[in-house]
């Protein structure tokens, strides 16, 4: 047998070795060694990090069922970022009393559903890809329901377990189409000709499959529901992880096998992001829940990262990847400060809570309105230059109409974004209204990195000319 | 047999109904896959496979599904899914 092979899963093999570690501590460990799982946790996740940003050998696995290429070790790094920051987070959640002998299943329960992502990303095959999906779907609802003696969380958890099995049953269905059409289930396999209507009906399913994970938007029912019941930190983790691996893999499926037919899926995802943003916006407007207003503001952000991959060239595919990396560190600095307020607050979240939040906390609110600011799009911020290299990406193959309709959405949502701005620094404190207080060092040292990661990537070109450099066309 | 799943998943109101039409859905899809692949395309098993991966993957989601409901039925203390509304303004 060839273990090469093997070798090309580097990442994923790193990360079932740290779930493993992880799963005996804490079967085995006592109760005083217990104290050491989280600092444990969040350093083998630190080292397995860093491992993915050594050279690793790229190439095709198991008969093409699995794909590394420089841009899938990428997107995997930008995953590994992303969790690393939610686990940074969630220090105060983990040690509250009710969560805190539960620890152990947080950790584990996220590196599975991290590994259904990295498989996601890198299937060759449609079952690969399936696989991937369920195996990061399934265990996120168990995340949803994490609150157990929470209404709102047992709630989210079944409509996201619901939906999520609802949707994957559509996409199968779209999959057994093609597989209909084809008799072959690998990407390189599947050769559109534009008038098999089998397969384009299958593709419409598939599509509509996954615009359900995506949550684009005649598929978003689900989102604001979800988002306000679950727990902050997997809030945050689904509305920039999850999402972040779904389009990554919708972008590998659209280019890989449904090259061919670019004119039909051009125009779904034409509308499809036209609405999105739209209605994502206009929903966020009337929210007065602050994870609700979130959900929707991330719906339209998903309708951003979709005029990247309508695009279609390697130039789209750069400023998909290059949007969703600075994505991660806008919104997991918002849930950061969010889940900190909410922590300090005895479990408040509407928007009213940070009325006044600059006279108690005026870093925590400087951080929030870098956030905001970064992802509405202001410069000199890393938001400004990921919507630039979006919206340059999609005009690049003549779409100037839908360019322009998402601008005039940029300035909408700059306006519901400076609400939370006027409620932080203008509005006078209400009675109940946070007091000062301070945070602990992890969540401290992940908002640093997201901080951090909001000033500089913008202004760091060779960030983005090195994903130039590991994209690749149609 | 797929719409007749979808439907149900619409329409149905006990938590336990949805679960069964989301098996339907599921199910049919199942079939599919195994007959297209006897019929269309007998050289190779690829439907079969993934046949079989399917049916693994959807006995554990029924599985995740029926303990995340038991944990909703503990806090809510039925499995109607009218009384999961608490979030709608």
């Amino acid at each position: 047998m060839d273990f090469n092979n093997f070798l090309i899963m580097g990442q994923e093999i790193g990360l079932i070795a740290v779930f493993l570690i992880l799963f005996t501590f804490d079967l085995i460990a006592s109760g005083k060694a217990r104290h050491w799982l989280y600092p444990l946790a969040c350093l083998l996740f630190a080292a397995q990090t860093a491992f993915g940003f050594f050279p690793l050998p790229v190439g095709e696995a198991f008969g093409g069922l699995f794909v590394s290429s420089g841009l899938t070790v990428l997107m995997k790094n930008i995953l590994n970022i992303a969790t690393f920051i939610v686990f940074l987070q969630t220090y105060s959640w983990l040690h509250s009393k009710r969560i805190e002998h539960r620890r152990g299943e947080f950790f584990t329960i996220t590196l599975v559903t991290l590994l259904g992502m990295y498989i996601m990303v890198s299937a060759g095959n449609f079952m690969m890809l399936y696989i991937g999906m369920e195996t990061a779907s399934l265990p996120l609802a168990c995340l949803a329901a994490f609150n157990k003696y929470k209404e709102k969380s047992a709630e989210a958890g079944v409509k996201y377990i619901l939906i999520s099995a609802f949707s994957s049953g559509v996409l199968l269905f779209g999959l057994s189409f093609i597989y209909g059409s084809f008799g072959s289930l690998y990407f390189s396999d599947i050769t559109f000709t534009g008038t098999d209507t089998l397969a384009i009906l299958g593709f419409v399913f598939f599509f509509s499959g996954l615009g359900f994970k995506l949550s684009l938007v005649p598929f978003h029912l689900w989102v604001a529901d979800v988002y306000e019941g679950a727990p902050t930190n997997v809030t945050a983790y689904l509305s920039v992880v999850s999402k972040g691996a779904a389009a990554f893999a919708l972008m590998f499926a659209l280019f890989k096998a449904f090259g061919t037919i670019e004119v039909v899926w051009e125009s779904i995802l034409w509308w499809l992001s036209l609405i999105t943003i739209t209605l994502g916006n206009l929903f966020a407007l009337r929210q007065t829940d602050i994870k609700r207003f979130f959900a929707f503001s991330s719906i339209s952000q998903a309708g951003y990262i979709l005029l990247g991959i309508i695009a279609g060239n390697a130039q789209g595919m750069t400023a998909t990847v290059y949007y969703v990396l600075i994505y991660v560190f806008s919104n997991l600095a918002v849930f950061g400060v969010i889940s900190a307020v909410e922590n300090a607050s005895d479990g408040k979240t509407s928007i009213a809570a940070f009325n006044g939040l600059y006279k108690t906390n005026p870093i925590l609110s400087c951080i929030m309105m870098l956030a905001v600011f970064s992802l509405g799009g202001i410069p000199p911020f890393a938001g400004f230059f990921s919507k630039f290299f979006i919206f340059m990406a999609a005009a690049s193959e003549g779409q100037y109409l839908l360019v322009f309709i998402a601008l005039l959405n940029t300035v909408i949502s700059l306006y519901y974004y400076l609400l939370i701005v006027k409620a932080m620094f203008i509005k006078e404190r209400e009675s109940g209204a946070v007091e000062r207080f301070s945070i602990d060092n992890y969540s401290k040292a992940g908002m640093i990195i997201c901080t951090l990661g909001i000033l500089i990537i913008g202004i760091l070109s060779c960030i983005y000319q090195n994903i130039v450099g590991l994209s690749f066309g149609i | 047999m797929f719409f007749v799943g979808i439907f149900g998943f619409v329409t149905r109101k006990n938590m336990i109904a949805i679960l069964i039409s989301l098996e339907l859905v599921l199910n049919a899809v199942e079939i599919n896959f195994a007959v297209f692949n006897r019929y269309l395309h007998p050289q190779h098993l690829d439907g079969m496979f993934f046949t079989l991966f399917g049916i693994a993957i959807t006995a554990a989601e029924t599985a995740v599904a029926l303990a995340i409901i038991i944990n909703a039925y503990r806090t809510v203390g039925n499995i109607d899914i009218k009384n999961l509304s608490k979030m709608k303004e």
